[in-house]
Formats: C-alpha cells, sequence, structure tokens
C-alpha cells in the first residue's frame, strides 16, 4: 500500500507508540498509522509532521526501511513544531505526508567500500542506509562509520553505535570536539577520521550528514583522501513548506531542496556551498 | 627497547617521514629514541622545555589544557601514525599544553635540541623536517578553526531574521490596530 494519500496535502494520522528521550533536546518517536496498513520509504527520506494546531515541519525518517509496520523519527526540538512534538505522549496523533525527497543511493554503491560521515543528529537520516547496509552487508567491501559530536554527552544512538563497533565487519570510529578527562575517546573533529581513512579511497561511497559546514569540510576530507566528487552524497537541509516541491520555499540555487534532494551529489552542488546569499 | 641503529626503519614505516632520503634518515636516528608510556604518564607540560617531539607507533595521547578551578579539558587526541609536538623548534621551545597518555603509548621520540643542531648544520635536514611539520600545523590550525565554529552548537538566525521577526510584529500590530 501506497503511504501517500492521493491529495499531496492532506495528512495522514498516526499515532505514537514510543516516546524516547535520546539527549538534552533530541528525541524519538515512533508512529503507527491510525487507519492501520504499512508505509514504505527509502533511507534518507523525510517526512512532514504535523502538529495539529501548530504546524508542520520535515523530518528525516531514522527507522528501519525493512520495517514498514513504523515510523520512526528523531529529531531535536529547536522551533515551536519541534518544541510542541517533545511535549506530545504515546497515544497523541500526529498528521504525517510523505515519504518525499531523493534517497541515499545504497543500491549503486553495492560492491565498493562505504563510508557514511555523521556529524551530531545528522546520524539519524543516515541510520536507515546504515541498517540497510549491514543487512544486505555481504554486497559491499568496508562499512565505515566515522561519527562526530559536540561532546560525549551530545552522542546519539550510543547503544546502536556500540552495537554496530562490536561487529567484527564494519568500522566505527566516534570523535567528540570537547571532552574533560572523564572521556577516553578520540577529541578532535569528523574530518581527522576522514584523514586516517580506513577505506580505499578510489572504491568509495561516502554518504554525508550533519550541520551544513561540517558536511562541507567533511566532502573536502573526502575529497583530499582520494574520494571521487561523484561519489560523496550529502543530505541537504532547506526550509520546507510543501514537501513535494510546489511552493518553492526550499528553492537553494536551481534547486528544490524537498524535491531534488535532501540527497545531492556533492559535484552537483560544490560550489552552491560556498555561495553566502543562499 | 629498540637500540638507535634500529629505529630507522621504525622512522621510515611512520607516515611522517615517508619517503625520507636515507642519509638525512640516519641523521634523524641519531637524536631518537624508543619510548613507552602508561596511562596518565605525562610526554610534555605546557611551560616546561618542549625538548621532544613524537611520532606515535600506538595508543592514544591527550592534548590538554588545565585551567584552575576546572577539569582539564583535552583539546585533541592524537593516535597511530600522528606525530606530537612542534614547540620544539619554535622558540623560546617551551610547551604550550599538557600531553598525557590515555592508553598504553608507543613512540619514538626525538631530542630537540640534537636535532635544531644538526638542522642548523645541514639545511637540507632543516628543509626536510620544516617541510613535514608544516602540514601538521596548518591541519591542526584548520581542526582548531572548525572546533571554534562549533558545528553542533544551536542554529544561529540567519543575518536579517531578527529584521523579518520586527516587521512581523509591526504588521500583525498595525492590523489589530486597523
Amino acid at each position: 500500500m501506497s503511504a501517500e494519500p492521493k491529495d499531496p496535502m492532506l495528512p495522514r494520522p498516526f499515532r505514537i507508540e514510543k516516546v524516547r528521550r535520546e539527549l538534552s533536546d533530541t528525541f524519538t518517536v515512533e508512529l503507527v498509522p491510525v487507519e492501520g496498513g504499512d508505509f514504505a520509504f527509502d533511507p534518507g527520506q523525510f517526512n512532514m509532521l504535523y502538529v495539529f494546531g501548530i504546524g508542520e515541519v520535515p523530518i528525516s525518517i531514522s527507522g528501519d526501511p525493512a520495517d514498514r509496520s513504523r515510523l520512526i523519527h528523531t529529531t531535536r526540538a529547536v522551533g515551536a513544531v519541534t518544541n510542541a512534538m517533545n511535549r506530545l505522549r504515546v497515544g497523541d496523533v500526529l498528521g504525517v505526508r510523505g515519504p518525499y525527497g531523493t534517497p541515499w543511493p545504497v543500491e549503486a554503491a553495492f560492491g565498493r567500500d562505504l563510508v557514511f560521515v555523521a556529524g551530531g543528529v545528522g546520524l539519524a537520516p543516515l541510520r536507515p542506509a546504515i541498517t540497510m547496509a549491514m543487512t544486505h552487508r555481504d554486497r559491499f567491501s568496508r562499512v565505515v562509520v566515522l561519527y562526530g559530536a559536540r561532546t560525549p554527552d551530545d552522542i546519539l544512538f550510543k547503544k546502536e553505535l556500540e552495537r554496530w563497533r562490536s561487529r567484527f565487519d564494519m568500522d566505527v570510529s566516534v570523535t567528540v570536539d570537547r571532552a574533560t578527562q572523564r572521556w577516553g575517546g578520540n577529541v578532535g573533529v569528523v574530518t581527522n577520521l576522514v584523514a586516517k581513512r580506513g577505506f580505499e579511497p578510489a572504491r568509495t561511497t561516502a554518504f554525508v550528514c550533519g550541520p551544513e559546514g561540517m558536511m562541507r569540510y567533511s566532502a573536502i576530507a573526502l575529497e583530499k583522501v582520494g574520494v571521487a566528487r561523484d561519489a560523496i552524497h550529502l543530505s541537504m537541509e532547506r526550509n520546507m513548506k510543501c514537501g513535494c516541491g510546489l511552493c518553492g520555499h526550499c528553492q537553494w540555487g536551481p534547486h528544490f531542496v524537498c524535491k531534488d534532494g535532501p540527497v545531492f551529489r556533492y559535484d552537483r552542488i560544490a560550489d552552491l556551498l560556498t555561495v553566502r546569499e543562499l | 627497547m629498540a637500540q638507535p641503529h634500529d629505529l630507522g626503519p621504525i622512522i621510515d614505516a611512520h607516515p611522517f617521514f615517508q619517503g625520507i632520503d636515507g642519509e638525512l634518515r640516519a641523521l634523524l636516528v641519531g637524536c631518537a629514541a624508543n619510548e613507552r608510556f602508561e596511562p596518565g604518564e605525562m610526554l610534555t607540560r605546557e611551560g616546561r622545555p618542549a625538548d621532544k617531539f613524537y611520532l606515535v607507533r600506538s595508543g592514544h595521547v591527550a592534548v590538554e589544557a588545565a585551567l584552575p578551578g576546572r577539569q582539564p579539558i583535552i583539546l585533541e587526541t592524537v593516535g597511530e601514525d600522528e606525530v606530537l609536538g612542534w614547540s620544539w623548534v619554535v622558540e623560546p621551545y617551551l610547551a604550550t599544553f599538557d600531553a598525557r597518555a590515555v592508553t598504553p603509548v608507543r613512540a619514538v621520540s626525538f631530542d630537540g635540541t640534537c636535532l635544531r643542531a644538526k638542522m642548523a648544520k645541514d639545511h637540507l635536514l632543516g628543509y626536510e623536517v620544516l617541510r613535514r611539520f608544516l602540514p601538521v600545523i596548518t591541519h591542526r590550525l584548520a581542526t582548531t578553526r572548525m572546533q571554534l565554529l562549533d558545528l553542533y552548537g544551536p542554529a544561529v538566525p540567519p543575518i536579517g531574521a531578527d529584521k523579518v521577526k520586527k516587521a512581523k510584529k509591526v504588521k500583525k500590530a498595525k492590523g489589530k490596530a486597523g
């Protein structure tokens, strides 16, 4: 069953089945469709989530694409809508439109090294792609996750990172920008992890997600070690309203981020990343 | 512990001196020593003579700043295949931060006084060493700038956002008045 209603502006009601506090300002909601049915999406896509009476926001899906029975969204409470969402409880109902946008090209990376570079809450939109990659682990050469956070207290999906790190077929490195002596791990920016490699640049596909500045520097670092521009993919964020390319709110140069993105190939957007006016 | 004459292949294998000319490497070996540090042991202390630099072979070193009344802050960690310390080559040759072994650390250390004397005599060696240090220094400067940007911190409203907000407020107030 298709998740998208016939009218793209009509939200579908979903009930909150679980709420998880991830960090002091970040939470995860698990949603199930009120009228039943399932929900198919590709890793990297997003939904417009509607808190009734408050407003709508685009949030990437952070769940497993193989599990169509529920929708999982992880977000930071930063504005009116996400703060209102943060106050919702189990049993409350949200409106969902989607899924929208371009996905991470996981299958196109079959046979290659797959490198995920995530920063802060940017690990959430990458999680479906990481899950999918591990489901098809034998289709890739190396799978590497490089994750940077602000401090050790800001590390998202800690348990999951630990579980991934304990696998023998996946390399996970974590770094934080600042720490006290209680932290025994890496300190430094995530691009330092890129420089240490652990993958073969010439046969690497990289998916990068995080704050725009972090993605820009990470793409430069990946390119510097030899990863081709057209093998680097970034997930962009702009102020979206309709989510499906009708309103033009998220126009970014020649692109609509909601329709042409959010996942873009780096060689197609590299020049736009340094245009201040955009 | 490896003796200085055994350190040649180890120095060759470390990315920092990869591909260095054999004669220059021989000069380096004369100033080198193999060292081990246990967790918690200090490699350098702020303000003390910076008489060494290290090629880290394994383990992690935390570069720290300790301020009164605060827990020491780790500024960065230096690990396998990386180089630690450049104050030995910059006057007045004093360490600018603390460096503490986080895990057991194996490293090749170089005596700064010994190497500076050799670099002053043999400019080719001086050039070769500085040529390799410069990218490390610029890289650390760039990453420190990135840390200062606080990329994961709360988003700052775009320039002009406050003006838009004010304009909306005025418009709303006018609407009510009308």
